[in-house]
C-alpha cells in the first residue's frame, strides 16, 4: 500500500557518506544521541509507526 | 494510649487550629451504639465520604487519629470533576473564593518554552480545568461541614488499633489519649491514607511498582511575578538529566519539585544547605537570581503505581490512597480518591438503609480497581518521559529534548496526561437494552455527566445532587408520561431515590417559539423546582432549555428521549425513546440480587 521508493546506488553512497561523516562529526559521547533523533526525525517524514516498527526489525537482525 | 500532637503544627501562612480529642469517658452512651458506617481517616477523601453518606441520610463516625488538619500543604491542584464532586458536598463555593484557577501548562528546555499546555474550558463548565489551594485549607472547609452535619459524628484524636471482621459488621478497637474503646461498625470505609493502617491490619498488599523515581517537594514564600500556569523544567543545569516542576499556590507560596539523582537520599536531600543551593539555582534559571524566600514546608516523595486488587474486603470497603497510590505526575492522588468517594458512598447509603443488597458493592470495587489500572497505565506514559527508566527510554528522553527546540512535532511528547474522570463504560450498571449506541453524541454510558449552562451563574450540575435523575427531554408536554411516572414511584416505594428533571418543557401559558419562554425562572436559577411550580406532573424539577442547549449537548434529536444518571452523576442508562418497561429494566441494576458470599444489611 505504501509507495516504495528506493535510493539510486549514488543516493545511497551520499546517505552513507553523510551518516559517517554525522558521526564523526557528534563524536562517541554524542553518536548514540545523534542517531535516536535522526530515527525520529525519519519515522515523521515516514509517517508510519507498522512501517517504522518493520524496519526497527530489520535494523535488529544479526547485531 | 494514642497521643496525638497537641501543638499547632507550623506553618508560615495556615494558623493550625488543634480540636479536642473525642473521649470516651465524655460520652457515655456512645460506645453501647453500633455505627452505621465508620469513615476511618478524615482526610480529604474520608471527609467527603463521610459527608456524601451523610446527605444520603447515613449517620456515620468520622475516626481521625491527629487533631488538626494535614501538615504541609500536599495535594494543591483540584481539577474540574473534583470540584464539582465538591459541589455535592458543598464546598466548592469556598475552595473558589479562594483557590488560583488556571488552564495553561510550559516545559522548559534550555531556557526555551518548547511545549504549551492548553486545557480547554468550554463555556458550559461552570469549574476551570484546575484550581490550585493548599490542602489545609480544602480540609477546614471540609472539616466545618462534617463537623456542622447533625448526622456525622467527628473523633478528633482517635486512632484505630485493631480491626475484627464479624458476621453482620466489624469491631473496631480505637486508642485515645485516656486509652483505648470498643467501637462496633455495620461497615468499615478505610480512607486512611497512604500508609494505611487498616490495611496493615487486614495483611493486604499493594500490587505493582513500588518506585520509579524519588523528588523534593518544597513550598517557599516568594513574590515571584509569574502567572498561575505549570511550569515544567526538563535537564536544568543545575539537575542534570532530572526535571523540575513548580506551582503557584494562594497566600504567595510557590510549590518547587525537583527529582533527586538515583544515589542521593531524603535525608541528604532535605539538608538544609541542599535545599537553599538548589531552590537559589532553580530561582536562577527563571531569571530571578536571589530573590529573597522563605520555607515553610518541605518533604520527599516517591513515585509508585500500586493498587489493592479489591476494594471490599468483608465490611472493609477502601477508598483513595489507602486503596491504591499513584503517581503524582498529573495530580492523580486526591482527584482519583474523591472519584472513589463519591463512587462508593452512594452505593454504601443504598446498602447500609437495606434498599440494596451488599452484592451492589462489587461494582464500586470493579469501577474503581479499573480505573486505577487506567491512571497507572496513563501515569506511565509520563513517568517514562519524566524519569526515564532504563537507558533505551533515557537516549529517546534526550533526543526528544534536543529535537524540540526545532521540532515542533516531538512537542505533545511532553504533555504528561492529567487526571480526568473515568469512564465507566463496562459497568455492571449500565443499561443493556437501552439506546446508548444510537446517539451520536452526549456522555455515553458510563461517562460523567456534561454540564450545561442554563444562564447567568446556573448549571445543570448545581441542580443535581445525590439522587437517581431521570433527565426526562419531553419537549412541550406537560405531564412525564403516565408509565414512567408510575415506575418512578415503584422505584421510590422500594427506597430508590429518584429524582425526575423534565427538560425542554414551555409552559402553555406561553409560545413555544418565542425564545425565553414565558413561565417562572426564579432570579438566577433557570430551573423551577417542585412545589414552587411544578409545570410538568410527575417533575421533581423543570428546566427550561429555552436555546435548547441541554438538548444540543446530551445529543437528543427528538422529544421523548431521556438520560438516567447515578448519583454520582454517571450515566447508565439513555434512551431516544423512553418508557416504564425500559426504565424499570435500568433501575433493576441498582438492586442485585444477593450473592452467596454476601449477607443482607
Amino acid at each position: 500500500m505504501n509507495p516504495t521508493t528506493s535510493l539510486t546506488i549514488p543516493g545511497l553512497e551520499q546517505v552513507y557518506d553523510a551518516l559517517a561523516t554525522a558521526i564523526d562529526q557528534a563524536g562517541p559521547e554524542k553518536t548514540e544521541l545523534l542517531l535516536v533523533k535522526l530515527a525520529l526525525l525519519q519515522a515523521q517524514a515516514l509517517g508510519d509507526a507498522a512501517r517504522f516498527q518493520q524496519q526497527l526489525e530489520a535494523a535488529l537482525l544479526d547485531l | 494510649m494514642h497521643t496525638p500532637h497537641a501543638e499547632p503544627r507550623r506553618s508560615i501562612y495556615y494558623t493550625y487550629r488543634v480540636f479536642d480529642a473525642w473521649l470516651p469517658s465524655m460520652h457515655p452512651d456512645a460506645q453501647s451504639r453500633q455505627a452505621p458506617v465508620v469513615v476511618v481517616g478524615a482526610g480529604p477523601i474520608g471527609l467527603v465520604a463521610a459527608l456524601e453518606l451523610a446527605q444520603q441520610g447515613v449517620r456515620c463516625v468520622l475516626l481521625e487519629s491527629e487533631r488538626q488538619v494535614s501538615e504541609g500543604s500536599r495535594a494543591i491542584v483540584f481539577t474540574r470533576r473534583s470540584m464539582e464532586i465538591l459541589q455535592q458536598v458543598g464546598v466548592a463555593d469556598r475552595i473558589s473564593q479562594n483557590g488560583l484557577p488556571w488552564r495553561f501548562g510550559n516545559s522548559m528546555y534550555k531556557g526555551q518554552r518548547v511545549f504549551r499546555m492548553e486545557a480547554p474550558h468550554d463555556p458550559d463548565d461552570r469549574f476551570f480545568p484546575m484550581i490550585n489551594l493548599q490542602q489545609q485549607y480544602l480540609e477546614e472547609y471540609l472539616a466545618d461541614a462534617a463537623m456542622a452535619h447533625p448526622l456525622i459524628d467527628v473523633r478528633w484524636g482517635n486512632r484505630v488499633a485493631d480491626v475484627q471482621q464479624t458476621e453482620h459488621g466489624a469491631q473496631l478497637t480505637v486508642d485515645t489519649p485516656e486509652g483505648p474503646y470498643s467501637l462496633a461498625a455495620d461497615w468499615v470505609v478505610a480512607a486512611d491514607g497512604a500508609r494505611s493502617g487498616i490495611r496493615s491490619l487486614l495483611g493486604l498488599k499493594l500490587e505493582g511498582n513500588s518506585y520509579e523515581g524519588r523528588f523534593v517537594i518544597a513550598d517557599i514564600r516568594i513574590d515571584l511575578p509569574l502567572p498561575t500556569e505549570r511550569l515544567a523544567f526538563f535537564d536544568p543545569d543545575w539537575n542534570p538529566g532530572n526535571t523540575v516542576l513548580m506551582h503557584r499556590e494562594p497566600h504567595g507560596i510557590w510549590r518547587i519539585d525537583y527529582q533527586l539523582p538515583a544515589d542521593e537520599t531524603p535525608e541528604q536531600a532535605l539538608a538544609p544547605e541542599s535545599l537553599k543551593s538548589r531552590i537559589d539555582a532553580q530561582l536562577a534559571l527563571i531569571g530571578h537570581p536571589g530573590l529573597p524566600w522563605e520555607m515553610d514546608w518541605c518533604s520527599v516523595y516517591s513515585a509508585r503505581a500500586l493498587t489493592l486488587p479489591d476494594y471490599v474486603h468483608g465490611r472493609v470497603l477502601f477508598t483513595g490512597d489507602a486503596a491504591h497510590m499513584l503517581p503524582i505526575f498529573g495530580v492523580r492522588g486526591a482527584n482519583t480518591g474523591w472519584q472513589d468517594a463519591q463512587a462508593l458512598s452512594w452505593r454504601l447509603a443504598l446498602v447500609a438503609q437495606g434498599v440494596a443488597s451488599p452484592a451492589l458493592l462489587a461494582s464500586y470495587s470493579q469501577e474503581r480497581v479499573g480505573a486505577a489500572r487506567e491512571i497507572i497505565d496513563e501515569a506511565g506514559k509520563s513517568t517514562r518521559f519524566m524519569t526515564p527508566p532504563t537507558r533505551g527510554f533515557r537516549l529517546l528522553r534526550d533526543a526528544v529534548l534536543s529535537l524540540s527546540l526545532t521540532q515542533p512535532f516531538v512537542g505533545p511528547l511532553y504533555h504528561w496526561r492529567t487526571s480526568r474522570p473515568h469512564e465507566y463504560t463496562h459497568s455492571t450498571l449500565n443499561a443493556t437494552g437501552d439506546d446508548n449506541l444510537l446517539f451520536k453524541s452526549g456522555p455515553a454510558n458510563g461517562a460523567p455527566p456534561q454540564n450545561v449552562r442554563l444562564g447567568p451563574d446556573d448549571f445543570l450540575l448545581d441542580h443535581l445532587g445525590h439522587h437517581i435523575h431521570l433527565l426526562w427531554f419531553g419537549g412541550h408536554a406537560n405531564a412525564v408520561p403516565a408509565d414512567i411516572q408510575a415506575e418512578v414511584a415503584r422505584a421510590r416505594a422500594a427506597g430508590l431515590p429518584v429524582r425526575v428533571v423534565a427538560v425542554g418543557f414551555a409552559a402553555q401559558q406561553a409560545s413555544p417559539n418565542c425564545g425565553m419562554n414565558g413561565f417562572a425562572v426564579g432570579g438566577a436559577n433557570g430551573g423551577v423546582e417542585a412545589g414552587a411550580s411544578p409545570a410538568v406532573a410527575g417533575a421533581d424539577l423543570v428546566l427550561p432549555d429555552a436555546n435548547g442547549q441541554m438538548r444540543q449537548r446530551y445529543g437528543v434529536p427528538a422529544h421523548g428521549a431521556a438520560y438516567l444518571l447515578r448519583p454520582d452523576q454517571h450515566v447508565c442508562a439513555r434512551w431516544m425513546s423512553l418508557d416504564g418497561h425500559r426504565l424499570a429494566a435500568a433501575l433493576r441494576a441498582f438492586t442485585p440480587l444477593p450473592t452467596h458470599s454476601s449477607q443482607t444489611a
